[in-house]
């Protein structure tokens, strides 16, 4: 431990910590711009200065090892005037366009300006003007507000992994940017709003929307991918008109993937928000009553062999669990949580969970990727990856598709014939995973979402137990999840009962007539054309794939509107809570459930959440224990069969349209057409 | 001043003989650090590429070094001898910083403008000078001077400066160094040292 | 005044071959093995003893510079040697000189520096404008090669050592240590922050010493005739001969090598031919580079050329470039000059810096013309006050001491203009009113 003296009072800090971390330790604050702890330090906006003993000059805090018998002052005439000083160059030339800046009311150069700077200007020169530059359908750059801090810069490099920002020319016309106009293409690309301390770079898609007063905050999760980011929904009214990251330390940090920050005009789009009744070959409104009358006429006389439901990539918990129970009441084995029909076996917790945990793969030192590509199939555990990947020692090996993952990796194979070779030690990279001492894997739904994928899943298993990736403390089997419905969907058993069917043969039986009623809950990826003799019930939030085969819609909520227990890829329940009230005649999903059951005569035996959120604990016990992972006991798992020859594909041909809320985000179409089309338009020119 | 009109027409590739040159800089440098051949890298090709460096001469470079494109415009930016634009055959660097501009810098910025007919940052219609005003070029005692491409013509005067200019536009420019005959750095009356020896 | 005999850079005009055979007979590469052979701390000692401080401007104890390097190699972090070529500071151009005209003194001087810190390689970084002195110099290396006096076995020992140059591209700042090392590395030259010093974390990450090339090039005489008369030339703790580069309004610019400590009016009267119109012409002297403040005749006519006599007036050796300035000069615009070189030099990474130099810029230009307050003289003080202790690097400074050297000794001057602007622009407004 390191003990030095701040304002006249001793501190001890862990060895390693910062001058400003230990005065942040003491109580300190220190103002600072260019510093931010999970970046590179740049110590360039001298903002942190301080006083220090023996030294002439004040030192820049940020940057300075505290070492042992150090004597720090943060509260003289010197320090204030350094401050003030910083200050004053810092505004000279910045445009003080605070009452038409998005930044206005949460701007680290406003508050620090008011709470460290002198209250009036002595500079009468003219002020620089940079040129904005054109970096995307997401951020918009305002670049004469740029305080040179280089964060934006730092992030693209350390973190997203993509060196397109930088500090071009010199002096005070010194500029960020691209140089070369472009697109940055990153899918983390938003959190260089985040962390740009002015308003140089702001969202585009919030442009002059709201001020930050304005906005109703609610803490929620995110449900675009199965990583639960944590976020932060600001709504005004009925409206969510921005989603921001918040702070987890053992999920995403504090970052967010473009897809789950930037689809929020997605829900306003093509919603459902009220019931529609097929008739005459069209659907047509109706009332809730309406509606529930079509179903129970069409359940009318059906066994409940005749009966199916799937649930889909966003379904709640709470949802599934109704539906689940409703199925069961009515006597029907089939029903399914896989839409992708992913031979995940529900049977055993470890065989779908991703066991190490995201902050795990810190601990990692080398990883099998199988089908996959975590850039897009699960944007943070990839920036998790690169982060281990750039503190060293880290081998990747990929057997899948090569795209750019943002660290190098080996590329072993494209198939599971390759895997089966690497699970027989047939590939140098075998004695990397065996000479490990944290090797994980992490296999996709590309390798399991196939017909061989029971048989993929068993090499996958064969590969961690004869790598030794499972002891004890340490599970480096991995499955990685893009339905944040899939875990919770699993936990609770929404899987085909005793002679049940499985997706497959819920939709087969829907075209061939054995299925005579199909339930589902926002189950839209299916690929399912309107079966002629199934009657189709769709509850779901947006006129999607799945509406439109339905016979009856019944409005749902989406993510930002209900109360929700979702568990992501960990196994880590959390709850979703709701920014505004469901749109129009919409409701929370587990109601409709409820009250469609008692319109069958079959009510649910509960009638409040927390009544619902017994039953679903019941169901499924790990899930009693919010935003905790319960350890999943190692245990069989797969089936050994043969394998196909064809190759691993990812699940995810597009990340920006992925869903029924980004289908209907007119921003994620802007980004697919200026990141995805453009990509592939370059590699058939290529 | 970013995305220039024209920076981005146009390709580049080393010719054999600068390639080899080329590998030879990279080999200077231990391995995994052959950024280090950047600059280098970027002089040899402005030379190449008749004194400029175009968008697609940072490409190059930047594949060649297995550089991020953004690497090297963020050098090829802040190094004052990389030209982002064409220059004239003849560079005329006129150094204004107060050593040369005690002995008469402006005067010399004026015979050139004069002789040339264009202004500081401006080329000459046929392409000959191009005429930019730089900051102390590291030889003071030989004030005042300009640079002319690679050459420094030092302890000029007007009249001395428009015969170099003349010369220069006869395609034959005078020998650099002193122009008034002095021994480079030495007292113009002769050393008043290492007189001993 | 130093005799011929003890002046080390005996070619400094270029009278003489600047090629090997001319060094050798110079004394150059005389005994290298033997002085290799006493080891390394020898060296390191030996240049402690003879006080030598660095000739790049700061006047770090060249010694002790040297030993803050590891004394082992670790595994796979080399020791490097670079040597500072960058040779920009306005006024300078001495490197110049010993790099054309007695290239050998410095690569004698790099193998037998780089042996006592125990490198195996230096880079000499040269500002790429200094293009013919590339040639020059690289000639000579390849000489040195061609000799086996560097490489392989060099001059017959078993301490490899290879000799690089580099040629910069344009940029002041490459002349800050750490932004050489970062421009040396392919990128621009922004300094880095300190800690880590070069000696632990420099070229490629690995422990490294930068040096200026005065500072390397007279290693190899020290050594040869001996630390004491190295320490027995100049003043205590300002040892030594020195390279003067002496330029403005003197009858006869020059570089000259003299004793540290020689009096500024001798050196100018001995060497330049006196200032133009005579002594008593004199106005004000920047006597180390344009980052030290100027100081005006009265100190000028007793003061030495060291680094302590200099900082006793608050200015200080620098480079030990001299700009006189006689009293026709304009010494606002002299200095509003520097005040321009340093906007344009600064790399832009810091705040105080990027913003400063060009509010300072602006503040002068108006000063010239008197187009100011009286009140913006105190501005201007505080401004550069700042700049100056707050930037990553000393640029700040730099940028700051001209203005503060200009404020402290000719304030009268600035009132006078501001006051003659305001009269003759009250006296235009009269008569336009009037006409």
């Amino acid at each position: 431990m390191t003990t030095l003296t701040i304002d006249g009072a001793e501190i001890t800090v862990e060895p390693g910590s910062t001058v400003m971390q230990a005065c942040v330790q003491a109580g300190k604050e220190i103002p600072h711009f260019c510093y931010h702890d999970r970046l590179s330090i740049a110590g360039n906006c001298r903002m942190c200065l301080v006083e220090m003993e023996r030294s002439p000059k004040p030192i820049a805090s940020c940057a300075m090892p505290a070492a042992d018998g150090m004597v720090i002052r943060t509260d003289t005439e010197q320090v204030k005037k350094a401050r003030e000083g910083v200050m004053e160059f810092l505004l000279i030339n910045h445009p003080l366009d605070c009452p038409i800046c998005d930044q206005g009311g949460e701007c680290d150069l406003q508050d620090q300006a008011m709470a460290y700077g002198r209250h009036f200007s002595r500079f009468d020169e003219g002020k620089r003007a940079v040129r904005d530059k054109d970096v995307g359908p997401l951020i918009e750059t305002i670049m004469t507000r740029c305080i040179h801090c280089t964060r934006c810069i730092r992030f693209a490099d350390e973190i997203a992994g993509v060196e397109e920002f930088g500090a071009v020319f010199r002096g005070e016309h010194m500029e960020i940017g691209t140089y070369v106009e472009k697109a940055v293409s990153s899918e983390l690309s938003g959190n260089m709003i985040d962390l740009c301390p002015v308003g140089a770079l702001t969202s585009k898609p919030y442009a002059f929307v709201a001020r930050s007063w304005e906005l109703h905050t609610t803490e929620t999760v995110d449900v675009l991918d199965a990583v639960g980011s944590n976020i932060r929904v600001d709504a005004r009214g009925t409206e969510v008109l921005r989603v921001v990251p918040r702070l987890h330390d053992e999920i995403n940090e504090e970052w967010l993937s473009d897809k789950s920050r930037f689809a929020y005009d997605g829900l306003r789009r093509r919603r459902l928000d009220r019931c529609y009744v097929r008739r005459n070959g069209a659907l047509e409104a109706a009332s809730w009553a309406e509606a529930f009358d079509a179903i129970s006429s069409a359940a009318k006389g059906l066994k409940g062999d005749q009966i199916a439901a799937l649930a889909g990539d966003m379904a709640d918990c709470e949802a599934m669990t109704a539906l689940a129970d409703l199925m069961g009441v009515l006597g029907s084995p089939h029903l399914d949580c896989r839409q992708d029909g992913a031979k995940l076996d529900p049977t055993s917790r470890a065989s779908y969970l991703f066991n190490s945990t995201i902050a795990g793969i810190e601990e990692a030192d080398a990883i099998l990727l199988i089908g996959t590509n975590p850039r897009w199939e699960a944007s943070l555990v990839n920036a998790r990856i690169r982060k281990r990947w750039r503190r060293g020692g880290l081998k990747v090996g990929v057997i899948g598709p090569q795209v750019d993952l943002t660290y190098p990796y080996h590329h072993l194979g494209d198939g599971p014939e390759s895997l089966a070779t690497l699970a027989k030690g047939g590939h140098a990279f075998a004695d990397v995973l065996k000479m490990a001492e944290r090797p994980m894997l992490i296999v996709g739904q590309g390798a399991l979402a196939r017909p061989d994928g029971a048989a993929v899943l068993a090499h996958a298993r064969a590969v961690a137990d004869a790598s030794g990736m499972v002891s004890d403390g340490w599970n480096g089997f991995n499955v990685l999840h893009s339905a944040a419905a899939r875990v919770g969907g699993l936990d609770l058993g929404f899987v085909p009962g005793e002679g049940g069917r499985d997706t497959a043969a819920i939709c087969e039986g829907a075209c061939e007539g054995s299925i005579r009623l199909l339930y589902l809950l926002g189950a839209d990826e299916l690929g399912l054309a309107r079966p002629e003799d199934c009657f189709v019930v769709y509850q779901g939030h947006h006129g999607d794939a799945g509406a439109r085969i339905a016979d009856v819609i019944l409005p749902g909520a989406a993510y930002t509107e209900k109360h929700g227990t979702y568990v992501n890829l960990e196994g880590r329940p959390q709850r979703a809570y709701p920014a505004t009230a469901p749109l129009g005649e919409a409701r929370e999903d587990w109601r409709i459930l409820r009250a469609l059951s008692a319109h069958l005569g079959k009510p649910l035996a509960y009638d409040t959440l927390d009544e619902l959120r017994a039953r679903m604990v019941e169901r499924a016990p790990a899930l009693a224990a919010i935003d905790e992972i319960t350890p999943a006991p190692w245990g069989d798992f797969g089936t050994d069969g043969a394998v196909d020859e064809a190759s691993f594909a990812s699940p995810i041909g597009d990340f920006y349209l992925t869903d029924p809320i980004t289908r209907a985000s007119a921003t994620m179409a802007e980004c697919s057409a200026a990141f995805v089309s453009a990509a592939e338009e370059a590699r058939a020119d290529g | 001043m970013t995305d220039k009109a024209g920076n981005g027409a146009g390709t580049f590739a080393f010719t054999p003989e600068n390639r080899a040159k080329a590998d030879a800089v990279i080999a200077k440098y231990p391995a995994g650090c052959q950024a280090s051949a950047v600059l280098p890298l970027l002089d040899l090709a402005q030379r190449q590429n008749g004194g400029w460096i175009s968008q697609a001469v940072m490409e190059h470079v930047a594949g060649l070094l297995d550089m991020a494109s953004i690497r090297v415009y963020e050098v090829a930016t802040f190094y004052t001898m990389l030209n982002l634009e064409p220059v004239g055959r003849y560079h005329v660097q006129l150094c204004r910083t107060t050593p040369c501009w005690l002995r008469g810098s402006d005067a010399l910025r004026d015979a050139c403008r004069d002789e040339l007919g264009v202004g500081l940052g401006d080329t000459t219609e046929d392409g000959l000078f191009t005429l930019t005003e730089v900051e102390c070029l590291g030889a003071c005692v030989n004030a005042p001077m300009v640079q002319i491409n690679d050459d420094f013509y030092e302890d000029l005067d007007p009249a001395r400066m428009k015969e170099i200019l003349r010369a220069c536009k006869a395609g034959d420019p005078p020998s650099p160094g002193p122009q008034t005959g002095r021994q480079t750095s030495a007292p113009s009356s002769g050393p008043t040292t290492l007189t001993e020896l | 005044m130093l005799s011929d005999s003890d002046r080390i850079f005996t070619n400094l005009y270029g009278i003489q071959d600047q090629g090997l055979a001319g060094a050798r007979a110079r004394g150059d590469w005389d005994g290298t093995a033997a002085l290799i052979a006493k080891g390394h701390d020898w060296i390191i000692d030996q240049v402690k003893e003879s006080g030598l401080r660095g000739r790049g401007g700061a006047g770090f104890p060249t010694g002790l510079k040297w030993s803050f390097m590891p004394k082992e190699e670790a595994p796979g972090r080399p020791h490097y040697l670079v040597v500072n070529a960058d040779e920009s500071e306005p006024g300078t151009c001495k490197d110049r000189d010993m790099m054309r005209h007695d290239p050998h003194k410095l690569i004698e001087g790099c193998l037998l520096s780089g042996f006592a810190m125990r490198a195996h390689a230096a880079y000499i970084y040269i500002r790429g404008e200094f293009y013919d002195e590339a040639v020059a110099l690289q000639a000579a290396i390849d000489e040195a090669y061609d000799a086996g006096l560097i490489g392989r076995n060099p001059c017959s020992t078993d301490w490899h050592f290879d000799v690089y140059l580099h040629r910069g591209a344009g940029a002041y700042i490459c002349g800050e240590e750490t932004g050489l090392l970062e421009s040396l590395e392919g990128k621009p030259g922004r300094p880095r922050l300190k800690p880590p010093f070069p000696a632990a974390v420099g070229l490629y990450g690995c422990p490294s010493t930068v040096n200026n090339v005065e500072t390397i090039a007279v290693v190899p005489t020290i050594l040869r005739r001996g630390a004491e008369w190295f320490a027995g030339l100049g003043r205590p703790k300002n040892t030594g001969t020195k390279v003067f580069c002496i330029s403005g309004h003197v009858n006869q610019p020059c570089n000259v090598e003299e004793e540290m400590g020689i009096p500024m009016r001798e050196l100018i009267e001995k060497h330049a031919g006196g200032v133009r119109g005579g002594w008593d012409n004199l106005q004000a002297v920047i006597p180390g580079g344009a980052s030290v403040p100027l100081l005006p005749k009265s100190i000028c006519d007793e003061v030495l050329m060291d680094f302590d006599s200099l900082m006793a007036e608050k200015s200080g050796l620098g480079t030990a470039a001299v700009i006189v300035m006689d009293k026709s000069a304009d010494v606002v615009e002299a200095i509003a000059r520097l005040s321009h070189f340093y906007m344009h030099e600064s790399c832009g990474q810091c705040t105080p810096c990027r913003e400063g130099t060009g509010w300072v810029y602006r503040v002068m230009l108006r000063l010239i013309r008197g187009e100011a307050s009286v009140e913006e003289i105190d501005l201007l003080w505080d401004v550069v006050g700042q700049i100056e202790g707050h930037t990553i690097c000393a640029l700040g400074d730099a940028a700051a001491w001209p203005v503060q050297g200009l404020i402290r000794h000719f304030r009268p001057e600035l009132e006078r203009r501001i006051l003659a602007a305001k009269v003759g622009g009250d006296a235009a407004a009269t008569a336009a009113a009037a006409a």
